[in-house]
C-alpha cells in the first residue's frame, strides 16, 4: 500500500533520497538547485524511483525534464499524488 | 627494486594489497534479490538459468511458448537446491516488462540480474523482408531487452548493484546475409549495451553482453550445420552451457569492472 504523498512526507522522502545519493544535508532546502547540490540526472533517476516505491508517483519524461530546485520535485510528487 | 633483481627473483615481494575478502556467490548475505532470465523454457536461457541458480541466485524463468520447457528448468532447479519459478509473458507486449519484473519482485525482491536472452529469427534476402518481419525481430530482439532494462535499472541503482547481460550474436557487428533484420537487432543490443554501461557504471551496474556465435539450440536447428562447422577454427558448434558460463562470469563479483563489452563466444569464427 502506497502512502500519499503530503508535502511534509514527500519533503522527508525526498530529503533523504538525496542524503543517498550525496548531497550536503545542511545545504538542502526547497530552494536549492540540483545544480548546487550537484546531483546529476542518474541522482534524479534513483530519486524518482525512491518517490516511486514510497507514493507510486512515477516522474518520467517530460515530468523532469524542466526539474531544477528541491521543491520543484516536492511540488510535483505532491500534485501527482493528489 | 632493479629490473635486474626484479628478473634474478633476489628481492622479496613486497606484500600485496589487502585483497577483498573472497565473493559470496549468488545475491550474498547483504542482498536480497532474484535474477531474471527471458527465453529461458530452451537452449541457451534454460543453461543460463540454472548456472545462475547454482551460484545462488534466485532466477525468474521467462517463456513466451515453452511453459512445459521453463517448468522442467524449474524443476531441475529446484531438484539441485535452487530456487526458481516460471513467468509465462509475450515481451512483445508494450506492459509485459512491468508486469514480469513486478511478479518476480513479489517473489524474490528486487531483480538484480536480467539476462536478455529472448530472440527470434524471421530470416529472407532485405528486399523480401516486410514491415512485419522487420518489426517482430526488432521488437523482439531489440525494443523488448530496452524495456526490461528500463525498468529494471531502477530498483538497481537504489540497490547500488545490477547486472545486465544481454544475449547478441556475431551476426550484427558481422554481416550475415539473409538476416537484415536480425543483424540490425543485435548490432542495435550492442550499442544499447555499451551506452547504457557508461550511464550506470557509477552504481556498481555493469551491463554487457554476450555474442555467440554457432551454437546448437532450436533456434538453429534449422540451419545446416556441415558449411558452418567447417568455417569454425574450433571444429565444432558451440553448446548453450558453453554461452551459459560466459554469463556466469560476468554475473559474479569477479566482473566487477567489466562493463560496455561484448563478450564473442564463438570458436575463433570471428577472430
Amino acid at each position: 500500500m502506497k502512502v500519499k504523498a503530503s508535502p511534509e512526507a514527500a519533503e522527508k522522502v525526498i530529503t533523504e533520497g538525496l542524503v543517498e545519493v550525496g548531497a550536503d544535508p545542511a545545504a538542502i532546502n526547497r530552494d536549492a538547485s540540483f545544480e548546487s547540490l550537484d546531483v546529476d540526472s542518474l541522482d534524479l533517476v534513483e530519486i524518482a524511483q525512491i518517490v516511486e516505491d514510497e507514493f507510486g508517483v512515477e516522474l518520467v519524461g517530460d515530468d523532469v525534464q524542466n526539474l531544477k530546485t528541491v521543491g520543484d520535485v516536492i511540488d510535483l510528487v505532491v500534485a501527482k499524488s493528489a | 627494486m632493479s629490473r635486474l633483481e626484479a628478473a634474478a627473483g633476489t628481492v622479496t615481494p613486497a606484500p600485496a594489497a589487502e585483497a577483498a575478502p573472497m565473493a559470496v556467490p549468488g545475491p550474498g548475505p547483504q542482498r536480497t534479490g532474484g535474477a531474471l532470465v527471458t527465453g529461458a523454457s530452451a537452449g541457451i536461457g534454460a543453461a543460463i538459468a540454472r548456472r545462475l541458480a547454482a551460484a545462488g541466485w534466485p532466477v525468474g524463468v521467462h517463456f513466451r511458448n515453452g511453459a512445459e520447457g521453463a517448468a522442467a528448468t524449474v524443476a531441475e532447479i529446484e531438484a539441485g537446491g535452487g530456487r526458481a519459478v516460471a513467468l509465462g509473458a509475450d515481451l512483445d507486449e508494450p506492459d509485459a516488462a512491468d508486469r514480469l519484473l513486478t511478479e518476480l519482485e513479489a517473489e524474490f525482491g528486487p531483480v538484480l540480474v536480467l539476462v536478455n536472452n529472448a530472440g527470434r529469427r524471421a530470416d529472407d534476402l532485405a528486399p523480401r523482408i516486410g514491415d512485419d518481419r522487420w518489426d517482430s525481430v526488432i521488437e523482439t530482439n531489440l525494443s523488448a531487452p530496452f524495456r526490461l532494462t528500463r525498468r529494471a535499472l531502477g530498483p538497481m541503482l537504489r540497490a547500488r548493484f545490477g547486472r545486465i547481460v544481454n544475449i547478441a550474436s556475431i551476426v550484427g557487428p558481422q554481416a550475415n546475409p539473409g538476416q537484415a533484420n536480425y543483424a540490425a537487432s543485435k548490432a542495435g543490443l550492442i550499442g544499447m549495451t555499451r551506452t547504457v554501461a557508461a550511464e550506470v557504471a557509477r552504481r556498481g551496474i555493469t551491463v554487457n553482453a554476450v555474442a555467440p556465435g554457432f551454437v546448437e539450440t532450436s533456434l538453429t536447428a534449422d540451419i545446416a550445420t556441415e558449411p558452418f562447422l567447417e568455417r569454425i577454427p574450433a571444429r565444432r558448434a558451440g553448446t548453450p552451457d558453453e554461452i551459459a558460463a560466459c554469463v556466469d562470469f560476468l554475473v559474479s563479483e569477479g566482473a566487477a569492472y567489466v562493463t560496455g563489452t561484448t563478450l564473442t563466444v564463438d570458436g575463433g569464427l570471428t577472430a
